[in-house]
């Protein structure tokens, strides 16, 4: 019995395209290209769907991933996160003074780093470090076979190798974004009473009664959507990428490049929809 | 000793090499072309049970792909292929899965997972496939495995640490955990230095004797193929060429079969 994902060139052939392989031993156009890429990569979606709810479920190796994805990520996100929000401060700062708003600037660069700076920046890092590296790994089983040998073990190897990593980077880019905004906002701290006596109880209350519940959730809520994108693509990149080092390292390039491509498009959307509500 | 000279499919005729009913793998009239290349055009023949067939054959005639249509990892063109008396591509997922789990196949490089280590990887299957949990049973098998391979002392090493021969060792030693029935060999000595390779050699007829199973090899190297075969079967251009004994085909006057074996 073959999945959908094991025959996606049959549904192709269906509607009349006469593609036969992603390799290009026939010449496809461009165009035909993006639009090909955008309809596997919908079957690659939908079939993740089928199979996250389908048993067996692989909780350890779910676990796994988690721990490789976000623990793995904790250093590069907090020291990136912390010098942005030090950045930010001693940035805004001359011209909020230069207004007379300088009171304003922790609430302000909170604010910023809650909504908007702390996703983006720690979605970007994750799609190079996460994204990469899932497109490269799951290369290199493909082109070392381990995928084959999964299947004649039995094993399904969508569901053990693509279904556990996109759900691990769905769940650790949220909280990955979590800790950075916590040290962008130390950072900040840091900057603020650089220049100025400010204590740290009094920096958080200025930060904290400024923000509201309208700053918080839609950007929490994004960034499962940024986690999503980054592990779904590295895993298209990689589980179909062609075999040998030129794949794998196509693969890899692939990955960052289309999943930093698919935040910024998802962050757009984001904003579209959080301003028709707010 | 039978060759083809007539482009018909060869074996058709074949002598028994079992009882009905004795053989393990049957293919019939398997095609399989990738776009306009067609690597098989019509491949025939049958592995009875206990049997060595070693398919020889020059690089690039499409001999993993035979192996890969063999165990259904790719599926042909036309043909029929019965693994154990099911055919292959008729089965459902559960029934494919249950299926592969009296299959062993190794791999061309082992194809370890490397992100685990030699233990980990045998402890792998066996927890997936025999749904067993208990820590000391595990260990049993997984020693005895790697004790039948040779390498006892590589249980904790992950397959970086590991020289090529010690992997496909190891990947050996990870389809043999199964007690397969039938065993499928992807160029078992292939990057090995010619000592290395009769170690290989010697070890795929050990398994076969300890274990009692029956094995479909193959290579490109004369050697392996003397010393596994019970009988080799030689592909050129898609189709089977020739068949019979080691010694038969060493000894045959047809041109192309009498070029794999000189020296």
């Amino acid at each position: 019995m073959k999945t959908p994902w094991d025959k996606p060139f049959e549904y192709l052939k269906v509607i009349g395209t006469p593609v036969e392989n992603r390799s290009g031993i026939f010449p496809v156009s461009a165009v035909k290209k993006v639009f090909l890429e955008v309809y596997l990569l919908s079957l690659f979606t939908i079939h993740f769907f089928k199979e996250v709810v389908r048993p067996p479920y692989n909780f350890n190796e779910l676990i796994k991933q988690s721990y490789l994805i976000g623990y793995k990520s904790l250093s590069l996100v907090g020291i990136t996160a912390f010098i942005m929000g030090v950045v930010l401060t001693i940035q805004t700062r001359p011209t909020l003074t230069e207004v007379g708003a300088g009171a304003w600037l922790p609430a302000m660069v909170a604010v910023s780093i809650i909504r908007e700076i702390g996703p983006a920046i720690t979605a970007l890092l994750c799609a190079g470090r996460v994204g990469s590296g899932i497109g490269s790994e799951l290369a290199i089983m493909k082109t070392t076979e381990q995928i084959d040998a999964m299947k004649l073990a039995g094993i399904n190897p969508f569901k053990f190798v693509v279904v556990t990593r996109i759900l691990a980077a769905s769940l650790m880019i949220p909280l990955l974004v979590i800790f950075a905004d916590a040290a962008s906002l130390y950072g900040s701290y840091l900057a603020v009473s650089m220049k100025g006596d400010i204590s740290f109880h009094l920096y958080c209350l200025q930060v904290f009664q400024k923000l509201t519940f309208t700053d918080v959730l839609p950007a929490f809520i994004k960034t499962f959507f940024f986690g999503f994108a980054i592990g779904l693509i590295g895993c298209y990149q990689g589980y179909n990428a062609e075999e040998g080092n030129r794949g794998i390292g196509k693969a890899a390039n692939s990955a960052v490049v289309i999943a930093s491509f698919m935040i910024f498009v998802l962050d757009i959307v984001a904003v579209q929809i959080t301003g028709l509500f707010i | 000793m039978r060759t083809n000279t007539t482009n018909k499919t060869l074996l058709e005729s074949a002598p028994d090499n079992g009882q009905p009913g004795d053989s393990v793998l049957e293919i019939e009239h398997l095609r399989k072309s990738f776009g306009n290349n067609y690597v098989l055009k019509d491949i025939t023949l049958r592995v009875a049970k206990g049997e060595n067939l070693v398919v020889l054959g020059k690089s690039g005639t499409g001999k993993t792909v035979l192996i890969k249509c063999m165990v259904g990892l790719i599926a042909p063109d036309e043909g029929r292929v019965m693994v154990l008396g099911k055919h292959i591509f008729d089965l459902d997922e559960e029934e494919l899965n249950t299926l592969r789990v009296k299959i062993g196949f190794l791999f061309q490089g082992g194809a370890l997972y490397d992100s685990m280590t030699v233990k980990e990887n045998l402890e792998f299957l066996l927890r997936r496939q025999l749904r067993t949990r208990s820590g000391a049973a595990t260990q049993s098998m997984v020693e005895e495995a790697l004790y039948s391979v040779g390498l006892a002392d590589a249980i904790d090493k992950m397959p970086s640490a590991l020289s090529v021969s010690m992997r496909k060792r190891v990947g050996l030693a990870r389809t043999l955990i199964l007690r397969p029935a039938i065993m499928f060999y992807d160029e078992p000595t292939s990057g090995l230095d010619p000592i290395t390779s009769r170690e290989i050699s010697r070890l795929i007829m050990e398994v076969q004797e300890k274990y009692n199973t029956s094995s479909v090899i193959v290579t490109h190297d004369i050697e392996c193929a003397r010393i596994t075969a019970n009988r080799i079967l030689i592909i050129h251009n898609g189709m089977c060429a020739a068949e019979g004994s080691y010694s038969e085909l060493v000894n045959s006057a047809d041109k192309l079969v009498r070029s794999f074996f000189e020296q």
